[in-house]
């Protein structure tokens, strides 16, 4: 797994995706944090950062995950990585792992925006970590969204529109949820949005079940990633 | 070493491979041969495991590849029909990977990488992008991939292809080399190629085993299906009223001779015994002369065409 891993992030950074990745949110994260905190409104927070910058997933998660799976089994060298003596699970998570530190660097660098903060202001540095664990969380749900779908087609040009179309849906969610009339299914769509669950956490709330939604989502699509890779070989 | 039982793997409709079964045995190099699509490729995709089986079993070294995967493909070194390299690695890069992928022991890995690169001559690009090689050194990072750490069985899958007839000797010579020590599994749709340094020839047809034999017998094989072509003095009828009379004797073929009241024929025997001597005295004391007779032998290449369904009107 660990071979797999450090090749897959090492290839982030030889070529440009990792640093494109990284700049895309990094650049709108800066935009939003000069809008909120330096200058018009002023607000010593960066809980507002982080949640406006959300809408940026949609394009950045693509550039990470359109080739993880997809361009393996184009180029035919998962027939290096499945005939070894590793497991597809180990595989896929040494995959999955490796875009997830990609993000998590972005993270770190986020870490130093509440810091910079204080500086000028005081920020309330557990909300704004709480919404940067949200923020780390809901991103590696959305990543292994991206890593499914990935798995279902060996196109990356395909995954890449796949993985856009799914996560603007995941995004209209709330307000596609806002539209059905049925109390009951509209809840139901309001509480699978991401989105509307980040927003507890801008509102300073600590919401212990979102965390655990987002890693559910993370873990249930890592699965069906694996039993989709799986699956290929008995076509 | 290897036993494959009863594999059949079928692409929606297509039968892709028919309930094939064989073993084979330690230390020798076996040969797969057959035409484009007849499921060399398939077959060693799933004994690598990179394909499921939809039916059949392939054990190797004593693990299912289904219930203990890791173990069995840590005993094999597989370098498929296109090279699976990562491009934009280099090749030591691509080699260390490997090398880790593979689980060798780390303080072997080093000697194992050098080895393995050696071996397939590919040293001296060691630094450079894989993108950047040629068809011929990107065959050969592949075939150095799959000796990496000098697997029990070595799994080729046309390991030929792309190179020069020069690279073509050199990499005959590493593969014999490795026959001593190792299990080798090649395909090839060349036979020259395979007949050159397989101890051990699996022809495959249509998914189907249809000839499982060491090289000198197939080649003995090809020689005992005897046929003579005769130039006989007298008419196409007269000699075969004549053949008809003897029934061991088959006309395979029978036109007109180029000279003015000869016939050629293609006379096939029954039996596997020499019938030169016999047809001679036959014709003789029937009066119609031979003029020339010579012993056709089926060369290993017919025989081929003749068991993979091939040959023309057949």
């Amino acid at each position: 797994m660990l071979a797999v891993y450090k090749r897959e992030f090492k290839s982030y950074f030889t070529s440009l995706t990792g640093y494109l990745f990284m700049a895309f949110i990094l650049f709108f994260i800066g935009l939003y944090f000069t809008a909120y905190n330096l200058s018009n409104y002023y607000v010593a927070s960066f809980t507002y950062p982080l949640y406006s910058v959300n809408f940026v997933f949609m394009i950045a998660i693509p550039i990470l995950t359109m080739r993880t799976l997809a361009d393996d089994r184009k180029s035919k060298t998962d027939q290096l990585l499945l005939t070894s003596p590793v497991s597809v699970t180990k595989i896929v998570l040494g995959k999955y792992l490796a875009m997830v530190s990609v993000y998590f660097l972005v993270c770190v660098v986020c870490a130093l925006g509440p810091l910079v903060i204080s500086q000028y202001g005081t920020p309330n540095f557990r909300t704004d970590y709480a919404m940067l664990l949200a923020f780390f969380l809901s991103g590696c749900a959305y990543l292994a969204i991206g890593l499914y779908i990935s798995s279902l087609t060996e196109s990356p040009v395909l995954a890449c529109i796949g993985t856009f179309g799914a996560l603007l849906i995941l995004y209209l969610l709330s307000d596609i949820g806002g539209l059905i009339p049925i109390d009951a299914v509209g809840s139901l769509f309001t509480s699978l949005s991401i989105q509307e669950r980040l927003m507890n956490f801008a509102n300073n709330l600590l919401d212990l079940p979102s965390l655990i939604y987002f890693l559910s989502v993370a873990g249930f699509f890592v699965f069906m990633s694996i039993q989709s890779v799986n699956k290929r070989r008995w076509h | 070493m290897i036993e494959v039982k009863n594999l059949t793997k079928r692409f929606g409709d297509h039968l892709a491979v028919d309930n094939l079964s064989f073993t084979v045995e330690k230390g020798q190099i076996y040969g797969f041969l057959g035409p484009n699509g007849a499921g060399k490729s398939t077959t060693m995709n799933i004994m690598t495991g990179y394909l499921g089986a939809t039916s059949g079993q392939v054990i190797i070294d004593g693990h299912d590849i289904l219930e203990e995967p890791e173990e069995a493909k840590a005993c094999i070194g597989f370098l498929p029909e296109l090279p699976p390299l990562y491009v934009d690695m280099t090749v030591l890069e691509y080699m260390k990977f490997a090398a880790e992928l593979k689980k060798l022991p780390k303080e072997k890995r080093w000697d194992d990488i050098e080895e393995a690169m050696e071996t397939a001559g590919i040293l001296d690009v060691a630094d450079r992008l894989i993108k950047n090689l040629s068809k011929g050194y990107r065959q050969r990072v592949g075939l150095a991939q799959a000796l990496l750490g000098m697997p029990p069985i070595i799994i080729l899958d046309e390991p030929t292809v792309g190179l020069d007839p020069k690279q073509i000797i050199e990499i005959r010579d590493v593969i014999k080399n490795l026959g001593r020590e190792h299990t080798v599994i090649l395909s090839s749709h060349i036979l020259s190629e395979i007949s050159a340094v397989c101890d051990h020839i699996l022809i495959i047809s249509h998914g189907k085993l249809v000839a499982s034999d060491t090289a000198e017998n197939l080649a003995n094989r090809a020689k005992h299906t005897n046929s003579l072509e005769l130039l006989v003095k007298g008419t196409p009828e007269e000699v075969r009223a004549l053949v008809e009379k003897d029934s061991e004797l088959e006309v395979v073929e029978l036109k007109p001779g180029e000279e003015e009241g000869t016939a050629g024929l293609l006379l096939a025997s029954k039996h596997e015994e020499d019938i030169r001597e016999r047809v001679f005295y036959f014709f003789a004391e029937h009066r119609l002369p031979i003029l020339g007779m010579s012993q056709d032998k089926v060369s290993l290449e017919e025989l081929f065409l003749e068991l993979t369904g091939e040959k023309e009107g057949e």
